[in-house]
């Protein structure tokens, strides 16, 4: 049935595979080694796409989870479509270094060609926590963007979304079409269930072709952060006033 | 390549310090920078920031949109009045979406967290801090400088300032702000936090570590354990991988073993105190200052030692 005046919401979520928040990062050659990390969907995607679904709960749509990444990112839109989304979609890159500007190029692109009219995702990713993306991918787009947002009420036209600032909470309006970046506090995001499952394992990525943006950044190493020199350490309480001391003399930070 | 441009920190016309702190990693850029500071009426932390060692000009940019924060507008202001080069500001929570906008508007690269400039040779933590990254630069940039890593510049300088107005449509509208609940200040903004762990044992026993916070007028934070099994104690007290990142002067860290997700929210804090009852803690590999104790007989001490000296 198709009515004039009722139009779906095209929503699109950006999800990032990471490795594991747990995970010891080895550098090998100079390159971190992430051979042998477990990965997993960057912690507060999983809010992004938590409030994807309550969107399209809320006023009727379609969510489309989209990532950037090589083979291996299809895990995570598989995990992603076993929650409920109704398409996932990748762009194919390789394992190599895509520069932060590239990325939102890229992902601006593909949200164009899916139709998007709000694009939801995390505050930042675990891996690079830059927070770059959701506002690169907005002013590319020429859309306003609301950052580090703790709940939504979803209307038709707008959303009405709550964003932590310096003096408290701000309560904020926004039309569509709109980025918003999400943190935690959107209630726990949902789990899987055997059937989302099952449908999931069959479920087909959409593979999509966007034009390459050349950044201007290139890797010359990954390192490990430099060694403390070992600290002083004391067995007991009785030597709480001489650490005290010490961080007035020595530390001058008290 | 172009000019350097600087975007000063500046809220409800207030100059934020790291603001100098950008003004010196320009410098280590190779050049002396123009500093545009935005505001409904920047005039005076335009003057102070004309004092910066350094400083080539200042554009003070009045404009109405900078009455509430709208990431859009400001960035489209902003981006009226810069020339083409390399743009530098804070690694603030609007500081970092700014600057990804920026980027995106002037086909540049956006880098984050920047802890080094040499030359074009950029370093900034990655993994959250697990590891740093070494990029190298060719074209232009827009790059967040993160605080306490770079020395602030000096204020000898008498640099000239333009009077620039702008206009520029708000997309968002902000609706009502609701205020804290209480006067806490937040991890982010804090010089000195004392965070607690599980090891502190019950979610009351956090009031001991605002009264030590009291006294060094720092932030209370939280381990993702303590926040994930209290629900008195909020997400955005913590600090780690999946938290804040925080880089204060000093430190404390209460009942944390110093999980691996924990420490990389904290690890470049200047100075780091760990009291744990466990002197195994892995906490005690990245302390400074480490006192073998429980919190119950520690804290006390503390209190008093420093409500000696300091209250």
């Amino acid at each position: 049935m198709v009515c004039s005046w009722f139009k779906m919401v095209e929503i699109v979520v950006l999800i990032k595979q990471v490795p594991d928040t747990n995970a010891k990062i080895e550098i090998k050659d100079g390159r971190a080694d992430l051979s042998m990390v477990k990965w997993i969907t960057s912690p507060y995607d999983e809010y992004a796409l938590e409030v994807a679904l309550q969107h399209k709960e809320a006023i009727g749509g379609t969510v489309t989870a989209l990532t950037l990444g090589p083979v291996r990112c299809d895990k995570t839109l598989k995990d992603a479509k076993a929650l409920g989304v109704d398409k996932i979609a990748r762009i194919d890159v390789s394992e190599e270094y895509v520069d932060s500007s590239s990325v939102q190029s890229m992902l601006a692109s593909a949200c164009k060609s899916l139709g998007a009219e709000v694009v939801y995702c995390g505050k930042s990713a675990a891996d690079t926590n830059a927070g770059s993306t959701g506002p690169g991918v907005a002013e590319t787009l020429g859309w306003p963007s609301v950052a580090n947002v703790t709940s939504i009420i979803f209307e038709v036209n707008n959303l009405e979304l709550m964003q932590p600032s310096s003096d408290g909470q701000a309560k904020i309006g926004v039309d569509l079409p709109v980025v918003v970046t999400c943190d935690k506090g959107m209630g726990e995001p949902r789990r899987a269930n055997v059937k989302g499952i099952m449908m999931a394992k069959r479920a087909v990525v959409e593979l999509i072709d966007v034009e390459n943006f050349e950044g201007n950044t290139s890797v010359i190493e990954h390192s490990a952060p430099p060694q403390k020199p070992p600290g002083k350490s004391f067995d007991g309480s009785e030597h709480v006033p001489a650490v005290v001391k010490l961080l007035r003399d020595e530390a001058n930070v008290i | 390549m172009g000019e350097i441009i600087i975007l000063a920190d500046v809220i409800n016309n207030v100059l934020k310090e790291s603001t100098s702190e950008v003004v010196s990693a320009a410098i280590s850029l190779g050049g002396n920078p123009i500093v545009i500071v935005p505001g409904t009426s920047p005039d005076a932390a335009a003057s102070t920031v004309a004092t910066f060692d350094g400083v080539t000009s200042v554009i003070a940019l009045q404009g109405d949109c900078f009455a509430t924060y709208d990431s859009a507008a400001w960035c489209e202001a902003i981006a009226s009045v810069s020339p083409p080069g390399h743009l530098l500001t804070s690694s603030t929570s609007i500081g970092k979406e700014l600057a990804a906008r920026l980027a995106a508007s002037r086909n540049a690269t956006v880098i984050q967290d920047v802890i080094s400039i040499d030359g074009n040779t950029i370093t900034h933590p990655i993994y959250s801090g697990k590891a740093h990254e070494k990029l190298s630069l060719n074209g232009p940039s827009v790059m967040t400088i993160r605080s306490n890593v770079f020395k602030p510049s000096g204020n000898g300088g008498s640099a000239s300032i333009t009077n620039v107005n702008c206009s520029s449509d708000l997309r968002t509208k902000l609706k009502e702000m609701v205020a804290k609940a209480s006067e806490r200040l937040d991890v982010s903004e804090a010089d000195i936090i004392i965070s607690g762990g599980r090891g502190m044992g019950s979610p009351q026993n956090f009031d001991k570590l605002y009264s030590v916070a009291g006294l060094l007028g720092a932030a209370v934070g939280a381990s993702r354990a303590a926040v994930d099994t209290w629900d008195e104690i909020p997400h955005e007290m913590q600090v780690g991988q999946t938290g804040k990142t925080v880089n204060p002067s000093l430190y404390i860290a209460v009942g944390i073993s110093g999980a691996i997700q924990h420490l990389a929210g904290m690890r470049t804090s200047k100075y780091i105190v760990a009291i744990n009852k466990d002197g195994t803690a892995p906490i005690f590999r990245h302390a400074d200052y480490g006192i073998i104790s429980t919190w119950e007989e520690a804290l006390p001490i503390l209190e008093q030692e420093l409500g000696a000296l300091l209250g």
